[in-house]
């Protein structure tokens, strides 16, 4: 089994589902700047029988929004002196400002600076949003 | 929550009891316009009108008059500075020291929504592209109020353009939080009402639509027809336009398997879609109905400035 030695202090993202874990490293971008990371695929999981995980040796401002998008499953747990000091679940946000545009061409935010495209989750179903300027529903895909 | 300075940009703004309140006044207006003549002396109405409107923007100007308030706007984005590229955010900041209350149309959709979060006065929403309209809302209400004595009870049909009519997405999001209210849809498919608010009006308020292509099919069931002009300007292309022109002409013959008390309303202008022979039938309203649309927003802007 592949081993990879835990971190000192920095931030454990754990479970999330397998397969996703490359699209969450890109969207952190963690491939871009010179953090010292690793992306773990495929790893055995009891919960999940397989999960990803991505290990960040540093104090990075981790935006757990975009992570409850992306992965509601996920855990993000922050590391000092080889222990986990704190452990957060992540949930689906409820409101959204600014991570993805509105659909709707007729829609204020795609001409206004002032107006940054804010959408807020529709209740039951699909993880969908609903504008807040326009009230177009935007399915969030990965 | 009182109604003074506040904003209306969704009917969903305010409340069953407040519409119901903004059309008593409204009809008192309408009975007795010279009690309310001076109530807005020294009052500023700011019209900001982005798109071109005749109906809405004098409608405006005309409840403000009647009241004894003064007017000053304008009525094309092109004399205005939104030509030279000038954010709504500047515009208002400005414009809300000019004026006690404002009203804005505009073709994006949200706009009235951004001018709300940089106004220290009342913003009105007078139409914004094929989202909302308010007002022309509280317009409907209030003739169903006048000719129907009541707003529930009532098997609504809209007909022609429900994509892009924004007239029929406030009336029908509307209507739907009043009592035993039904609707039946008569569109062509390329013009069905957008998903999210379907999906919203069954999910949120769990009323009964039918959606149709056919006008006759379910006109003897209707309390309520509301017919809309296929609108030129929300096309992309004059193709589609052309083909879907004329899909729905309300005449005399079709009428005749209608109910006597049927209201014929529209939110006017309207082209072909309801023929000059209906014009004389008892049950077509929509000439009182841009009529009463004068009173009711004179019964708002009386609200929102605390006048009345």
């Amino acid at each position: 089994m592949l081993k990879v030695t835990g971190i000192e202090k920095g931030i454990v993202i754990d479970h999330i589902t397998a397969g996703k874990g490359l699209k969450i490293f890109q969207k952190l971008n963690l491939d871009k700047n010179k953090t010292q990371a690793v992306l773990l695929l495929n790893v055995v999981s009891h919960e999940l029988g397989q999960k990803d995980m991505i290990k960040i040796q540093d104090d990075l401002d981790i935006d757990l929004t975009i992570l409850g998008l992306i992965d509601p499953n996920i855990t993000v747990n922050y590391i000092r002196d080889d222990k986990i000091q704190k452990k957060m679940q992540v949930s689906i946000p409820h409101k959204i400002k600014g991570l993805f545009e509105c659909k709707n061409p007729r829609c204020i935010t795609t001409e206004d600076q002032y107006a940054e495209a804010e959408f807020t989750l529709v209740p039951n179903g699909k993880i969908k949003y609903r504008c807040n300027y326009c009230e177009e529903l935007t399915e969030y895909k990965l | 929550m009182p109604l003074i300075n506040r904003h209306l940009i969704d009917p969903n703004d305010l409340t069953l009891e407040e519409l119901q309140q903004i059309i008593e006044l409204g009809l008192k207006m309408y009975n007795q316009p010279k009690a309310y003549s001076e109530i807005c002396k020294g009052k500023i109405l700011g019209t900001l009108f982005y798109e071109p409107s005749t109906r809405t923007r004098l409608s405006f100007e005309s409840a403000m008059l009647k009241m004894g308030g003064t007017v000053l706007g304008f009525s094309d984005a092109n004399t205005s500075s939104a030509k030279k590229g000038e954010s709504i955010a500047d515009t208002i900041r400005v414009l809300d020291d000019y004026a006690d209350i404002l009203v804005m149309r505009h073709p994006r959709e949200g706009a009235p929504l951004l001018a709300s979060q940089f106004s220290t006065v009342p913003v009105i929403n007078g139409g914004d592209g094929g989202h909302q309209h308010p007002t022309q809302t509280l317009t409907d209400l209030i003739t169903i109020q006048n000719y129907r004595g009541s707003i529930s009870n009532l098997k609504v049909a809209f007909c022609g353009d429900l994509l892009f009519g924004r007239t029929v997405h406030s009336l029908l999001k509307t209507l739907s939080r009043f009592e035993n209210i039904s609707f039946v849809l008569v569109s062509p498919s390329e013009l069905k009402i957008p998903c999210h608010l379907k999906e919203e009006i069954q999910q949120e308020y769990n009323v009964e639509i039918i959606e149709t292509t056919s006008l006759e099919e379910h006109l003897p069931e209707i309390d309520i027809l509301y017919m809309t002009r296929i609108q030129k300007e929300r096309f992309f292309n004059e193709e589609d336009y052309v083909k879907l022109k004329d899909c729905y002409i309300l005449n005399q013959a079709k009428l005749k398997h209608a109910k006597d008390n049927l209201l014929i309303l529209h939110p006017l202008p309207r082209v072909n879609e309801i023929s000059y022979d209906v014009d004389d039938d008892p049950r077509a309203k929509y000439f009182e109905q841009a009529k009463l649309g004068v009173y009711v927003r004179m019964a708002l802007m009386a609200m929102l400035l605390g006048v009345a």
